[in-house]
């Protein structure tokens, strides 16, 4: 046995989906707490700061390219896993058992996924192309200049189908999220007698809360809300 | 309970043999007492259809006291029927009520070709137990089980997984029909018992190697498999696999 079998066996392939699949659940903690800078006073100038640092850091622009490859193995090989393991019963059941024995959405992952995916590029288009192609305005704090990603961000979700597309995204990850995480630490053998009820709540709590704090960016936006937090502000 | 009688409508899948499309066929069936089990059911059917010169629903069975793992058929979509931890032999017919439309498919995946009908070939799961699912024993006389202790819920666990009868239920109830119910099953029981220790890094991966040149899907941890066991054997086996396949290759000796 060696490497590259452990990662093309059946049981591999899962375990570099499980990888790649924590690895972006790591992500969107990232990204959630230095976005949280849009629901506080001062939103403007401490988000577009903490957007400058990630922007910039030599560190994270690195981080930047293994989160693509992330995104790529994991989209890949979920693809790759579907269309094997649909090819594993040429003949099809009349009748299934359907919700009866497991849960719609363990089974429905590339169906979500694929949501995911389609949002996922519009919401590149939206914020990350224009903020490395150029694109952005700029603002000045202190003498120094800034994209002003809160104003793009602004401008985006001033629009009403922008704000219902960011909603439906954040709920088909939700839902990806409520299988996947339990699911990963299956693959990867963290679950047991004493773990299993300890790993799924927590996935559940995540699955709800990560997506539900997304979700209320847009919103937030939408209405120009802002929790007044007067100098105690999250900056990043 | 009180006894009573019912009529059935039977959607059977009728396939001649493993080349063979197959297709669905309607058959009635009347005054069937609730108490008789399902396999009894299909028998009625299956006297009349050579009384009546027809040719009968091929279907495996043998032990008919849920044990032996042979009673193969999807009825209305559940591999051994509705009732949770039971084998179509010991599902009765008290599940269902008169005027039912029931219908019955054989496990499908392409790992267990149709041999005829509802009999499907399972010699894929004795495959996959020839390549490690063993302890390998010197000759000579037995010793004495009591001599080697084993802790109480490493025991408790090991016999869980060993009451798996490899009847297939995991691979037909599977969106992937994955076998990895089964073999979490037959590696747990022994990774678990010191009789089985010494060869726990080899059997897994023989026995992982033999389970993807079947053609069984990889597990996508939906569960269904443990929803529809008839021996309940939990997940936690899957998990106990992983890790076991995840620990031999990482570790040992790497030709």
């Amino acid at each position: 046995m060696n490497w590259s079998q452990l990662f093309t066996s059946s049981i591999g392939k899962k375990i570099v989906m499980a990888l790649t699949g924590i690895f972006l659940v790591v992500f969107l903690v990232v990204h959630c707490y230095v976005n949280a800078n849009i629901f506080f006073s001062n939103a403007e100038e401490n988000f577009n700061r903490a957007a400058h640092f990630m922007g910039t850091n030599i560190l994270i622009r690195i981080t930047e390219l293994g989160l693509f490859a992330g995104f790529i193995l994991h989209i890949f090989q979920g693809y790759k896993l579907t269309l094997l393991n649909r090819a594993t019963r040429k003949s099809r059941y009349a009748v299934t058992a359907g919700n009866k024995t497991s849960k719609w959405y363990s089974r429905s992952m590339a169906l979500l996924g694929t949501l995911i995916l389609l949002f996922l590029i519009v919401h590149l288009a939206h914020f990350w192309v224009p903020s490395r192609f150029g694109g952005l305005k700029e603002v000045e704090y202190g003498g120094q200049v800034y994209h002003n990603l809160y104003g793009e961000m602004k401008d985006v979700f001033s629009q009403p189908w922008a704000v219902i597309l960011y909603l439906l995204g954040c709920f088909s990850l939700a839902w990806h999220l409520l299988h996947g995480i339990q699911s990963a630490a299956q693959t990867l053998g963290w679950t047991n007698k004493n773990f299993m009820p300890m790993i799924t709540n927590i996935g559940i709590v995540f699955s709800i809360l990560v997506p539900a704090i997304f979700a209320l960016m847009p919103v937030f936006m939408y209405f120009g809300w802002e929790i007044n937090t007067g100098a105690l502000t999250l900056l990043f | 309970m009180q006894h009573y009688s019912m009529n059935l409508k039977l959607n059977v899948w009728r396939q001649k043999n493993s080349i063979d499309a197959g297709h669905f066929e309607t058959y009635d069936v009347n005054d069937i007492s609730s108490e008789m089990s399902f396999l009894e059911m299909i028998d009625v059917l299956n006297e009349r259809m050579i009384a009546e010169g027809k040719s009968p629903i091929a279907f495996d069975h043998d032990c008919r006291e849920g044990i032996c793992g042979m009673c193969s058929m999807v009825i209305d979509g559940r591999p051994h029927g509705p009732w949770e931890g039971t084998t179509t032999c010991q599902l009765h017919m008290r599940a269902f009520k008169d005027g039912d439309v029931i219908t019955v498919e054989p496990f499908r995946a392409n790992a267990f070709p149709v041999v005829k009908d509802l009999m499907v070939n399972r010699g894929a799961f004795d495959r996959i137990i020839q390549a490690g699912g063993y302890v390998s024993v010197n000759t000579g006389n037995a010793v004495d089980g009591n001599s080697i202790p084993v802790e109480k819920d490493k025991a408790d666990d090991a016999f869980a997984a060993a009451s798996c009868i490899g009847c297939g239920a995991c691979v037909a109830a599977c969106k992937n029909a994955s076998a990895m119910l089964f073999v979490s099953a037959k590696v747990s029981h022994l990774a678990l018992l010191p009789q089985g220790e010494p060869e726990k890094r080899q059997r897994v991966k023989s026995m992982i190697a033999q389970m993807d040149k079947e053609g069984f899907g990889s597990c996508t941890n939906t569960y269904a498999c443990e929803a529809e066991c008839p021996k309940e054997i939990s997940v936690l086996n899957i998990a106990r696999l992983n890790r076991e396949y995840l620990h031999s290759s990482l570790s040992g000796d790497f030709e």
